[in-house]
């Protein structure tokens, strides 16, 4: 294994090569975008499956569903912080039953948000299949949970801070690992 | 947030737009197909109601399963009360039961407050005497804010027997919490003679305040106090406050009509006055899930602070 990582590990432009790879991937592995929904995990997910709906609008000319998924009341750690978790809002316009559904966040860590938004989603209705894109993979899985489809694999520490970026929400694209070294 | 929920008095203005905001996500909740989240899997709500109360009671208990909490449902009649156990004895039964939180309504003002100081759980008052009833208020708000957009600057009336209601107070303080202008209205008797140190205006005349409402909330005429004598007749109180057609005409149309139920129509609401589209009193009991979801989350969704 290589060494973690410090500083700037992706800037604006790795982002968005990221995520028209992603939404390339995407095409090619559920061949086409038919039955293919995107949901968002706020916040930050969201906007990431925007960007991604925008790719694959760019590259195949077809309109792919967005939602967005609050995972608050399917977190496991409820009752375990001295506030309760904040609620966002949950908003997926469409029926998710029958669809390949995929997940979209910015950071894969321990999986624990994963396995909360499949419980919420199948709350939702009965998709065919959840597949998972992440900006940033940064290991350490506490779950058996893997992502299909990956921006960048990102070696850290549990010590280590990793903040993605937004532009709609931060200004700027990019990915940065403060290390606690 | 506070570990208890005893009355509208103790909250912050900062506090209801948080309960208000996060009871909106519950209320989304409420109508999907599986109304049911996670989120309170394992912990115990008791409801313990010892005076009657069927909306309020079947709300909490809809609001803690929906939260997946378990719900045990305590009552005076049947119970350990009616032998004569004391309040205090009751209420640690319940905590070596293993509560995680009581939801009391009482016949005495304070009895929450009492009960915060021998249990670990958390209290929710759902109803305490002539006291408060906060989540009441805290639905109302919500609707308001829901049907209206806003809270600050809404004109308000309370028209009825605000002397010993409860949801009277609770509404009251949250209103003028928020911003809101508020009038109480009724006859002299029955209108708390400390009412202008809660920051509200005072008329007995509904006449004149109806043209300039944006919310006119009716209170139940609570027949079984009326051996008081506070006024000479229901049909006399009917006649002077109760809203009819033809009060409703001298409303601003957009106006909302609410009551806390149950209702006496032909009294406090002519019965044709109560199915207006304007009168929005099954969202009141719709958004009052929500509201306790949201409260029963805020409360149980943290850990419990250490005391001293």
């Amino acid at each position: 294994m290589s060494a973690p990582l410090n500083g700037k590990v992706m800037e604006p432009d790795d982002v968005r090569r990221a995520l028209t790879r992603i939404a390339h991937e995407i095409l090619e592995r559920d061949k086409g975008v038919t039955d293919v929904v995107l949901v968002g995990i706020a916040d930050r997910g969201d906007d990431l499956a925007r960007r991604l709906a925008e790719e694959i609008r760019r590259i195949e000319g077809a309109e792919i569903p967005v939602g967005v998924l609050d995972i608050t009341f399917y977190r496991d750690d409820i009752g375990m912080r001295a506030e309760a978790p904040e609620v966002h809002e949950t908003r997926i316009p469409f029926d998710v039953s029958g669809t390949t559904v995929v997940l979209v966040d910015d950071v894969l860590y321990t999986g624990r948000t994963i396995r909360a938004a499949m419980d919420a989603l199948t709350d939702l209705g009965r998709p065919r299949k959840i597949q998972l894109a992440v900006l940033v993979d940064r290991g350490h899985r506490e779950l058996p949970i893997r992502a299909d489809f990956v921006g960048k694999n990102v070696p850290t520490s549990h010590a280590d801070d990793v903040r993605v970026m937004i532009a709609e929400i931060d200004g700027q694209d990019g990915v940065v690992v403060e290390g606690a070294r | 947030m506070h570990e208890h929920v005893l009355s509208m008095h103790d909250l912050t203005a900062d506090d209801v737009t948080r309960i208000l905001d996060t009871a909106e996500s519950f209320r989304k909740v409420g109508t999907r197909v599986i109304k049911k989240v996670p989120a309170l899997r394992g912990r115990t709500v008791v409801n313990f109601f010892l005076e009657n109360s069927t909306r309020t009671r079947i709300s909490f208990e809809l609001a803690a399963k929906r939260l997946s909490a378990d719900v045990i449902n305590f009552s005076a009649s049947g119970s350990s009360v009616s032998k004569g156990e004391s309040l205090k004895d009751t209420a640690l039964t319940l905590q070596a039961m293993g509560a995680d939180a009581i939801v009391i309504r009482h016949s005495s003002s304070g009895s929450p407050l009492q009960l915060t100081r021998w249990v670990d759980a958390h209290i929710l008052n759902a109803g305490d005497g002539t006291h408060e009833h906060p989540t009441q208020g805290l639905l109302d708000l919500y609707t308001m804010r829901e049907k209206l957009g806003r809270l600050e600057g809404l004109r308000v009336a309370i028209v009825g027997d605000v002397l010993h209601s409860r949801v009277a107070r609770s509404l009251s303080f949250g209103l003028v919490k928020m911003g809101a202008d508020v009038t109480l209205v009724g006859p002299p008797t029955l209108i708390p003679p400390d009412a202008p140190v809660w920051g509200v205006h005072v008329s007995y005349d509904i006449d004149a305040v109806l043209p300039k409402l944006d919310v006119c909330y009716l209170l139940r005429v609570q027949t079984e106090r009326q051996r008081l004598e506070f006024f000479p007749s229901v049909r006399e109180y009917a006649r002077f406050f109760g809203l009819t057609r033809r009060r409703v005409e001298l409303m601003p149309q957009d106006a909302l009509i609410m009551h806390p139920g149950p209702m006496n129509r032909g009294v406090e609401i002519d019965s044709d006055v109560a199915d207006l589209p304007s009168a929005v009193i099954e969202d009141q009991v719709t958004n009052g899930i929500a509201i306790r979801m949201a409260l029963l989350y805020l409360l149980l969704g943290a850990t419990k602070e250490d005391p001293g």
